[in-house]
């Protein structure tokens, strides 16, 4: 008896969770959907599920038409480059408030998150100035620093609260059998650290990734990324679906894939470790 | 442990992080303080001197602040409420035995991946077009007028949009909470009697405290500054133009430094009074 009633409720769960997560992801499916359709069918009324002439002609069209592949590349350099730069600064600060925690080590990781608070859009001109001023304005350099900035505080936070987590004795023993700093950096603690940093890299090429108020205020033609390729399609070419689905096909595929790999790490990365 | 030697090598090690984040915040915080107590009209005249707190009143008693106050509060609240609300309720569904559990969760968290510009285009064109979006063709199949979103109903419209964005953040967080729920104490509680909705109540709502506190402190930070939802939809118009919005204008479109300045000092010590409590939050922890 016991045993039915669980099997049916396992039943019932799996359906109700199965259709809310359909529900919720199906603008995403729907967009998918609607990239390998013709403009006449992706506004057909009633609407086409799956029953249509499959086409891959938007995206030839989109790839053609627009340049997306500069677009493309301007975001793997800003996401890639910013995230690569903010570890190389990172890691040594966070190895050393990790392993060498003093009075103020607190202090200064809790000052570190409130720079993350700071509204971007509060700063938005002395930022837009400093741009002109020094010809960054439209040019991946200039973007790849302030993503970096802005991401900073994150990645220390993440690499922080992992380098934490390596027990400090694994280092005594290192230097008791005699090996320096050199030695206990490149042999024992990297090793023990890459998945960590490895996580930290991942989220945070996706925030970058994403980010979408400094790459649209401080990009035109030139260092645009995705994000601002697709806010290009707003109107009038919005209106063709079947291609802006297959633009935001392109845009989104890359790290849905990545993203999906990172749903650990998400959460105490993005609470800094406040919910584990 | 740490010798006089590895303490200063350890603040050298820090120095790159903690000189650059100084910068990054002090340079444009002071040139911001700076220009908000100026007339600054970069294309009418540049710098016209200093005017005191002429443009901390003027922005105020501007016709378009309180709306976009209000715009502001119902955007955050909306969204805080749906998200929290239904990310209780979907990490308590997660968490029951099922059948093909982790593709169910892959497909709850997808939103939070795609970028902004992309949600609200496929929202705005797709969905919520008057003409050819699908909720146009759903209202018609029943026989209703379908409705214009962005422009009848764009507040609500905004805070669907946004809140589909972050409900699998806050789920995704209320679950891990969930799981770290000791199961004996609901078992015991299941043998002593009390219902389904008593457990929830007395047992889960009150060890999901902390992380609903951490949800809404770190959701409202991010929605003060949503911009390219409103940026590709509405630009501002049909009273969704918010405080992040209303800046965004007064300093890039009308370019008036000095009034955006204002507005933006505004905005940091909003975001400040928000920051203390998510501080306080995190903090604790830090001392475990």
């Amino acid at each position: 008896m016991a045993r039915a009633v669980t099997q049916n409720r396992k039943i019932i769960n799996t359906v109700a969770a199965w259709t809310v997560g359909l529900l919720i992801f199906f603008p995403i499916l729907w967009t998918i959907l609607t990239s390998f359709k013709t403009e006449a069918t992706a506004i057909a009324d009633p609407p086409v599920f799956l029953a249509f002439d499959w086409t891959l002609e938007n995206y030839s069209v989109v790839l053609e038409r627009s340049n997306y592949m500069r677009f493309l590349w301007n975001s793997v350099i800003i996401a890639g480059g910013s995230t690569i730069l903010g570890i190389i600064i990172a890691v040594p600060a966070a190895w050393s408030m990790a392993f060498v925690p003093g009075k103020r080590t607190k202090d200064i990781l809790l000052w570190m998150l409130s720079t993350k608070m700071l509204p971007a859009v509060g700063v938005l001109y002395p930022i837009y100035l400093i741009f002109i001023k020094m010809g960054l304005l439209d040019s991946r350099t200039g973007l790849v620093i302030v993503l970096m900035l802005m991401n900073l505080p994150i990645i220390v936070w993440m690499l922080y609260t992992y380098f934490r987590e390596i027990p400090g004795e694994i280092l005594e023993a290192a230097r008791m059998d005699g090996a320096g700093l050199k030695e206990e950096i490149l042999y024992v603690l990297t090793p023990m650290a890459i998945p960590g940093i490895a996580s930290t890299l991942l989220l945070n090429f996706i925030l970058a990734w994403n980010e979408a108020f400094w790459t649209l205020n401080l990009t035109a033609a030139k260092a645009a990324p995705l994000t601002a390729f697709i806010a290009s399609y707003s109107s009038p070419e919005g209106l063709f679906y079947a291609k802006l689905s297959a633009a935001s096909t392109m845009a989104i595929a890359p790290i849905l894939i990545l993203g999906w790999f990172s749903q650990k790490q998400l959460v105490s990365g993005l609470t800094f470790g406040a919910v584990k | 442990m740490a010798t006089q030697h590895s303490r200063s090598a350890a603040r050298l090690m820090m120095a790159p992080a903690v000189i650059l984040l100084l910068g990054w915040m002090l340079v444009p915080l002071i040139m911001t303080l700076m220009f908000s107590f100026k007339k600054y009209l970069p294309l009418r005249g540049g710098d016209l001197g200093w005017v005191g707190f002429d443009n901390y009143i003027r922005f105020v008693t501007s016709s378009a602040f309180w709306p976009s106050v209000l715009a502001t509060l119902a955007i955050v609240g909306g969204v805080l409420f749906i998200t929290v609300v239904f990310g209780v309720l979907l990490a308590v569904l997660l968490n029951q035995p099922m059948w093909g559990q982790g593709i169910v969760r892959i497909l709850v968290i997808a939103p939070f991946f795609v970028m902004p510009t992309v949600s609200a285009l496929v929202w705005k064109n797709m969905f919520m077009d008057p003409v050819n979006g699908l909720f146009a063709h759903l209202w018609k199949f029943f026989g209703a007028t379908p409705i214009e979103w962005l422009s009848q109903a764009s507040l609500q419209s905004i805070i669907m949009i946004v809140s589909w964005q972050w409900l699998p953040f806050a789920t995704l967080i209320l679950l891990t909470a969930i799981q770290s729920l000791d199961r004996e104490q609901l078992e015991a509680a299941e043998m002593d009697g009390a219902p389904p909705l008593k457990r929830f109540g007395y047992i889960t709502l009150p060890h999901l405290g902390r992380a609903i506190t951490v949800v809404v402190l770190i959701q409202t930070i991010f929605l003060l500054g949503i911009f390219a939802e409103i940026f590709v939809t509405t630009q501002g118009s049909f009273g969704t133009r918010t405080l992040t919005y209303l800046i965004y204008q007064r300093v890039l479109e009308s370019q008036n430094v000095g009034l955006g300045s204002a507005g933006g000092v505004y905005a940091i010590i909003l975001a400040n009074i928000v920051a203390i409590f998510l501080m306080r939050a995190v903090g604790k922890n830090l001392d475990a």
